[in-house]
C-alpha cells in the first residue's frame, strides 16, 4: 500500500486538515473550524441533493472537528444516511462517525439499529464485521436489545468466517458488560466454550475473552472450559518458537492468548481431575523454566512478550495458593528481577511479590528479599517504584523484621515525596501497632512520625497513640516522659503539641517528681507553644490545664490567672471562651473531691480494629467514601458529643475539639461503641452539664429533641438545626409533636411483621407485639426507660386522623404515668377496622425526663393488610378471578428495583408476612409468586390477588394487584413496593 | 483495557478510543489529567502508573505517547506489547509511519484498531490477519476513488 493514495481520497479533507494545522493561534482555528461547519451546514441543508461521496467527506470533516475537541450537533442524520451506502468506504465513514459521537437520539438509534440489522443479514463478512465493530463500539442498552438475541447465533454458526465470529465474540463481550440482563447464552454456552478448541487462533484469541467474563460471572456453568484451556495452554507452551506462524511474536508463541488462558484459569480452584492438574503443573514449571534460558532475541519485545506470560503464569500460581514448590519458585524468578536492569520488570516484581507475601508457603521466601527491597525504597529513581517497594515492605513486615522495616520507612519518609507521605505515614502507624513488643518502641516511632511528617499524620494517628498509651499502664510514664521531652524542641509540630497536651494532662503528675519537669515546668513548657497553635489545639491545651489543677493543686493559681486573662475569657472563639469561663469557675467552685471525681484519669477505651487501618483502606479507593460512612460519621460525631457530659472532663476536651473542627473521624477515640447515655455515672454527668449550661453556651447542636437533661437547657434545643423548620420546638409545646420523619420507614418496617422494636432513642424504646383476627387486632406496645432516671407524668395518645376516623377504631389502655429508670410498662391498644384505610393513626407519647418535657410522635404499624384472611384457590380459580377484576382501576402495578437480596425464601416469608395465602404451582413461570387473600373490615370483604415478578438478572420486580376496591389496590401496592 | 489514547509531545490528543462509556466531560477530563500526568514523567521511568482505580501503560514512540488504562487484573507487559503491535501495524499501513499519517489518516488509524482490538480485548493478533483485512476494504475503496476522480474528467 503506497501511503500517498491514503489521504487522497478525500482531497477536501486534508486540505481542511493541513488549514488547520497552519493556524497560528487558537483563535485562528476556531475561526476556520466555524467557517467550516457553517459551510458543511448550508451543503447539508441546500437544495441540492449531496452525492455520496460529498456527504462522506463532510462527515468526515466533522468527525476531525468533534476530535480536536469542538462540539458538534448536527451531521448524524447525514452519517446515518451513509450507512445504507451501498459503497464500502461511504458506510465505513458512516459507522465511525456513529461509534465515536453516539447520540441517545431515539429516532436515530432507530435508524442505526435497522441499517445495522441490514448489514448483519447481508451475509457479506466486511459489512457484517463494520455492524459488528459499530455494536461494539456503542454498546448501548439499545442496541443490546436490539442485537443481543441475534449475535450468539452468528458466533456459533457452522458457515460464519472467522473474521465475523472474532467480531462476533468481542461483540458480544461488550453487550455483555453493559447489559449481562439481556445477554442470555443458554443453549449457546458450550458452543461458545468450545470455541476454545478452534483451529483459528484467531478466534480462539476473541472468544476467550468472552469466555472469561461469562466464567467470572457464571462458573458453573462454564467450567468445562477448564480441561480445554489448560489443554491449549499446554500445546501452545511445547510447541516450538514457529510453529504458530504469525501468532508467534517476537519468537514468543501466541503471547496474547498464552495471557488469555491463564487469566481464565485465575477464574476457578485448581483442576480436580489429576490428569489435567499434572498438565497445568507441567506448563507451569515449563514457563518458569523457560524464563532461565538465554533470550532468543534481544528486542525488548521478545522479553516483555515471554515476561507477560511469566507474570500472568505466577498470579495462577499465587492464586491457587497451593503449589509451595511452584510458589517458592516463583519467588526466586521475582527475585531476579528486583534487581533486573528493566525498570520496568523491577515494578513489576515488587508489585507481584505483595501478593504473594500474603501466602503462607512464600512469605519467609519473600522475606529473604527485604535488603534489596529496602535498597530499592532509597535508590529508585521512579517514584511510582519506589511506592511499589514501600508497599511491599508493608506486606512482608511482621515480627521479626518490623523495627528494621519501620526504621527504614521512616527514614524514607524525611524524603519522601508529597504525594505518597499520607500513606506511608498510616503504614507506619500500623506497622508500629501491630508488631510493637514494647510500647516504648510504639510511641518512639509514632512521636518520630509526627516529628519527621507532622502535617501528614492525620487524626486518627494521633488519637491512636493517645488511646494506647491510656489503655496500657506500662507505658505511661514513658510516653509522658517522651512527649515532654519532644516539646522542648522549638519548633514543634503541632500535632506533637496535641499529643504532648493530652498526655500530659493524663499523666503529667508520673513525671512531675524530677524537678527538670515539675508541675510548673511542664505547664510552662505547654502554654509556650499555645499562642502558636490553632483554635482546635488551644481547646485541647485549656482541657489540659484544667486537668493540671487536678493534678496539681500548686499550679492552680498560675493556671487560673491564665483562664482569666482577657485574651482567654473573651476571646472572640466562643469555644474558647466557654472552656475558659466554665473550667475557672469550675476549678474555683468545686471542692477538691468533685474536681477529682470531674477530672478523672480518662477510663481504658473499648479494644478494637485500628480505626487507622480503615484510613488505609479508605484512602486506597479514593473517592470509595460511601454517603453511609459520612453519616455514619456525622451521627458518630453527635454521640460523641453527647457523651461528651458523662465521661469525665477529659472527653469534653475531644468533644470539644470536634465539634470545633466537624469531621468524619470524629469517631476515632473509640466512642462509636462506648457507653450511651445509660452508661454515665450520673454524679459526673449532670454536674459538668450544669457547668455548660451555666455557661449559656451550647454550640453542638447534637443533642437534638430527645435528650435533654435539664431544664435550663430547653431553650438551647428548641434552636437546635434539626428542629428549626419542623415547627414548634417540640421539647417546650404542650401539643403532640409531629411525626418523627422517619415515622414512614418505621412503619413499612412492619407491613410483613407483627412484633419487633417500633422506635429506640437514647432515653426510650419501644417494643410492638400485635395479633389480628378478622376485622379486630389487639396491639401490645412495651415502653423501656434506657436511662437511670425515672420517666414521669408519662402518657400517650392514639389519635386517628381525618378520614381514619370512620375507618379505624382504636382504643388505648391506660398507661402507668411512672416508668422507673431500667424499668418497662406495657400498653394494650384494641383496634376494629370499619373500612378500608390509607393512613396509620398517630401515638403521641409525652413524658418529664430529669425535668424536661419530651414529645414525640410515631405513626403506629396498622396497616390494611393486617387484616388479610388468605384465601386458598386452584390455579382454574385463581386466573378466572384474575380476570374478573380486569377494570383498569382495580388493578395497581409498580415495576421497582431490588433493595434486598432476591432470595426465594425470604420472599416467601415476607409474603406469608403480609397475611395473603401464598399459592403454588398456579403461575405457569415458577419464579412467579402468586397470592390470594381477603381483607375483612366491618362494612365489607375485599378480596385481593397480587402477582410478584422477580427478575433476578436485571434485580427488578413487577409487582401487580388486583382487588375489588381500588383504593385497596393502589395501597397494597405503595405497601408492598417497599418491601422487596 | 478502559481506553487508549495517542498524544503528542505538544500534549494534542491525536487519537482517543474509549471502550467504557462515559459522558464527554469525564472523558476530557480524563484526557487532560492523563496527558499532564505523562508529559511529566521523565524518559528512563518505567511505564507503568497508578491511576485513580486504574493502571496506566504508556509508551512513546518519536513523537507520539500511546497510552493504555487497564483494569487491576489486567496484564502490563502484554499491554505494552499491545500498543507495540498497533505501532508496527500503521507503520506496515502507511510504510515507516509518522505523527502525520496519523493527523491526516485519522480514519485509517481507527480502522486498523477496530480489526485488532474490539471492545477493549485483542481481536486479531496476527499483523498479516489484520491488514489483510484493511486491505481489502481498501481494495473496495479505490475502485470507488477511481470512479470518482474519473466523473468531473468525463463531464
Amino acid at each position: 500500500m503506497p501511503a500517498v493514495s491514503k489521504g487522497d481520497g478525500m482531497r477536501g479533507l486534508a486540505v481542511f486538515i493541513s488549514d488547520i494545522r497552519n493556524c497560528k493561534s487558537k483563535e485562528a482555528e476556531i475561526k476556520r473550524i466555524n467557517k467550516e461547519l457553517a459551510n458543511i451546514r448550508s451543503k447539508f441543508k441546500g437544495d441540492k441533493a449531496l452525492d455520496g461521496y460529498s456527504k462522506k467527506k463532510y462527515v468526515c470533516k466533522l468527525l476531525f472537528i468533534f476530535l480536536l475537541g469542538h462540539d458538534i450537533d448536527f451531521g448524524h442524520m447525514e452519517a446515518v444516511n451513509l450507512l445504507s451506502s451501498n459503497k464500502y468506504t461511504e458506510k465505513q465513514i458512516g459507522y465511525l462517525f456513529i461509534s465515536v459521537l453516539v447520540n441517545s437520539n431515539s429516532e436515530l438509534i432507530r435508524l442505526i439499529n435497522n441499517a445495522i440489522k441490514n448489514d448483519l443479514s447481508s451475509r457479506n463478512p466486511t459489512f457484517m464485521c463494520l455492524a459488528l465493530h459499530c455494536i461494539a463500539n456503542v454498546g448501548s442498552r439499545e442496541m443490546a436489545e436490539a442485537f443481543a438475541g441475534e449475535i450468539p447465533r452468528i458466533l456459533v454458526a457452522g458457515d460464519t468466517m472467522d473474521s465475523v465470529k472474532q467480531s462476533a465474540a468481542l461483540c458480544l463481550l461488550r453487550l455483555y458488560k453493559t447489559s449481562p440482563d439481556l445477554v442470555l447464552m443458554g443453549e449457546w454456552t458450550s458452543r461458545v466454550v468450545h470455541l476454545l478448541n478452534d483451529q483459528h487462533m484467531g478466534v480462539v484469541t476473541a472468544a476467550i475473552s468472552l469466555i472469561t467474563c461469562l466464567s467470572q460471572k457464571n462458573p458453573d456453568e462454564f467450567k468445562t472450559c477448564v480441561s480445554l484451556a489448560v489443554s491449549r495452554l499446554s500445546r501452545i507452551v511445547s510447541s516450538a518458537s514457529t510453529d504458530l506462524q504469525d501468532y508467534t511474536y517476537y519468537f514468543v508463541p501466541a503471547p496474547w492468548l498464552s495471557c488469555k488462558l491463564l487469566r481464565l484459569l485465575q477464574c476457578y480452584p485448581p483442576p480436580e481431575d489429576g490428569a489435567v492438574k499434572g498438565r497445568l503443573v507441567e506448563c507451569l514449571e515449563t514457563i518458569l523454566n523457560k524464563a532461565q534460558e538465554p533470550p532468543k532475541s534481544k528486542k525488548v519485545q521478545h522479553s516483555n512478550a515471554k515476561n507477560a506470560i511469566l507474570f500472568e503464569a505466577i498470579s495462577l500460581i499465587i492464586h491457587y495458593d497451593s503449589e509451595p514448590n511452584l510458589l517458592v519458585r516463583a519467588c526466586n524468578q521475582l527475585g531476579q528481577f528486583l534487581q533486573h536492569r528493566e525498570t520496568n520488570l523491577r515494578y513489576l516484581a515488587l508489585e507481584s511479590m505483595c501478593t504473594l507475601a500474603s501466602s503462607e508457603f512464600s512469605h519467609e521466601a519473600v522475606k529473604t528479599h527485604i535488603e534489596t527491597v529496602i535498597n530499592a525504597l532509597k535508590t529508585e529513581r521512579d517514584v511510582s517504584v519506589r511506592q511499589r517497594a514501600a508497599d511491599l515492605l508493608y506486606a512482608m513486615c511482621d515480627r521479626s523484621n518490623a523495627k528494621q522495616i519501620v526504621a527504614e520507612m521512616l527514614s524514607y519518609l524525611e524524603t519522601a515525596d508529597y504525594s505518597i507521605r499520607e500513606e506511608m505515614v498510616l503504614k507506619v502507624a500500623i506497622l508500629a501497632e501491630k508488631y510493637a513488643v514494647d510500647y516504648s518502641w510504639y510511641v518512639d516511632t509514632i512521636l518520630n512520625l509526627i516529628r519527621i511528617a507532622g502535617d501528614y499524620v492525620s487524626e486518627e494517628v494521633w488519637y491512636r497513640v493517645i488511646q494506647i498509651v491510656i489503655n496500657r499502664d506500662d507505658v505511661q510514664g514513658y510516653a509522658a516522659k517522651t512527649v515532654f521531652e519532644a516539646l522542648q524542641a522549638p519548633a514543634c509540630h503541632e500535632n506533637m503539641v496535641k499529643v504532648g497536651g493530652y498526655i500530659l494532662g493524663e499523666f503529667g503528675n508520673l513525671i512531675a517528681g524530677d524537678p527538670r519537669s515539675s508541675p510548673l515546668v511542664q505547664f510552662n513548657l505547654l502554654h509556650s507553644k499555645f499562642h502558636l497553635c490553632s483554635v482546635p489545639t488551644r481547646a485541647l491545651l485549656l482541657s489540659a490545664y484544667i486537668k493540671f489543677i487536678n493534678l496539681f493543686p500548686e499550679t492552680k493559681s498560675t493556671i487560673q490567672e491564665v483562664l482569666r486573662s482577657d485574651s482567654q475569657i473573651r476571646n472572640s472563639d466562643v469555644e474558647l471562651q466557654q472552656r475558659a469561663v466554665e473550667y475557672l469557675k469550675l476549678s474555683s467552685i468545686a471542692s477538691t473531691d468533685v474536681l477529682a471525681t470531674v477530672l478523672e484519669e480518662m477510663p481504658p477505651f473499648p479494644e478494637r480494629e485500628s480505626s487507622i487501618l480503615a484510613k488505609l483502606k479508605k484512602k486506597k479507593g479514593p473517592g470509595a467514601v460511601s454517603v453511609n460512612e459520612l453519616e455514619e460519621g456525622k451521627r458518630e460525631g453527635g454521640e460523641l458529643n453527647g457523651g461528651g457530659g458523662e465521661r469525665g472532663g477529659d472527653n469534653s476536651t475531644i468533644a470539644a475539639s470536634n465539634a470545633s473542627t466537624p469531621s468524619p473521624s470524629a469517631d476515632l477515640l473509640g466512642l462509636r461503641t462506648g457507653p450511651q447515655v445509660s452508661a454515665a455515672p450520673p454524679s459526673a454527668g449532670s454536674l459538668l452539664v450544669d457547668v455548660f449550661s451555666e455557661a449559656g453556651v451550647n454550640d453542638d447542636g447534637f443533642l437534638r429533641d430527645l435528650e435533654p437533661p435539664t431544664e435550663s437547657s430547653d431553650s438551647l434545643l428548641a434552636e437546635g438545626p434539626g428542629d428549626s423548620d419542623s415547627a414548634p420546638p417540640s421539647a417546650v409545646s404542650e401539643d403532640a409533636a409531629p411525626p418523627l420523619p422517619e415515622s414512614n420507614e418505621l412503619l413499612n418496617k412492619f407491613v410483613c411483621k407483627n412484633n419487633g422494636v417500633l422506635f429506640e432513642n437514647q432515653l426510650l424504646q419501644i417494643g410492638i407485639k400485635s395479633e389480628y383476627r378478622q376485622n379486630l387486632g389487639r396491639m401490645y406496645l412495651f415502653y423501656g426507660n434506657k436511662t437511670s432516671v425515672q420517666f414521669v407524668t408519662f402518657t400517650t395518645t392514639v389519635s386517628c386522623p381525618g378520614e381514619l376516623q370512620s375507618q379505624l377504631n382504636v382504643q388505648a389502655k391506660p398507661v402507668e404515668p411512672l416508668i422507673e429508670g431500667g424499668a418497662q410498662v406495657q400498653q394494650v391498644i384494641n383496634i376494629e377496622c370499619l373500612g378500608d384505610f390509607c393512613e396509620a393513626p398517630l401515638l403521641n407519647i409525652k413524658f418529664r425526663y430529669g425535668g424536661a418535657l419530651q414529645n414525640l410522635s410515631l405513626k403506629l404499624p396498622v396497616t390494611i393488610n393486617k387484616f388479610f384472611q388468605p384465601t386458598e384457590m386452584a390455579s382454574h380459580d385463581f386466573f378466572q378471578r384474575w380476570k374478573q377484576l380486569s377494570q383498569p382501576q382495580q388493578e395497581a402495578q409498580k415495576i421497582f428495583k431490588a433493595s434486598h437480596a432476591m432470595d426465594t425464601e425470604v420472599i416467601k416469608a415476607k409474603l406469608l408476612g403480609l397475611g395473603m395465602a401464598l399459592l403454588e404451582n398456579v403461575d405457569p413461570n415458577p419464579e412467579n409468586f402468586v397470592c390470594a387473600g381477603v381483607i375483612q373490615t366491618k362494612a365489607q370483604q375485599v378480596g385481593s390477588l397480587l402477582r410478584l415478578e422477580p427478575n433476578a438478572q436485571a434485580q427488578m420486580y413487577r409487582l401487580t394487584l388486583r382487588s375489588s376496591k381500588d383504593t385497596v389496590s393502589k395501597r397494597l401496592c405503595e405497601l408492598l413496593a417497599e418491601q422487596f | 483495557m478502559q481506553f487508549m489514547l495517542l498524544f503528542s509531545r505538544q500534549g494534542k490528543l491525536r487519537l482517543q478510543k474509549w471502550y467504557v462509556p462515559l459522558c464527554d466531560k469525564e472523558k476530557k477530563k480524563i484526557t487532560r489529567e492523563l496527558v499532564q500526568t505523562v508529559l511529566a514523567r521523565k524518559p528512563k521511568m518505567c511505564s507503568f502508573l497508578e491511576w485513580r482505580d486504574l493502571k496506566i501503560v504508556y509508551k512513546r514512540y518519536a513523537s507520539l505517547y500511546f497510552c493504555c488504562a487497564i483494569e487491576d487484573q489486567d496484564n502490563e507487559l502484554i499491554t505494552l506489547e499491545i500498543i507495540h503491535r498497533y505501532v508496527e501495524l500503521l507503520d506496515k499501513y502507511f510504510g515507516s509511519v509518522c505523527e502525520l499519517d496519523i493527523i491526516f489518516n485519522f480514519e485509517k488509524a481507527y480502522f486498523i484498531l477496530d480489526e485488532f482490538l474490539l471492545g477493549g480485548e485483542a481481536q486479531e493478533t496476527s499483523k498479516k490477519n489484520v491488514l489483510k483485512a484493511i486491505e481489502q476494504a481498501d481494495l473496495l475503496q479505490e475502485n470507488l476513488d477511481f470512479q470518482i476522480r474519473l466523473l468531473p474528467a468525463s463531464t
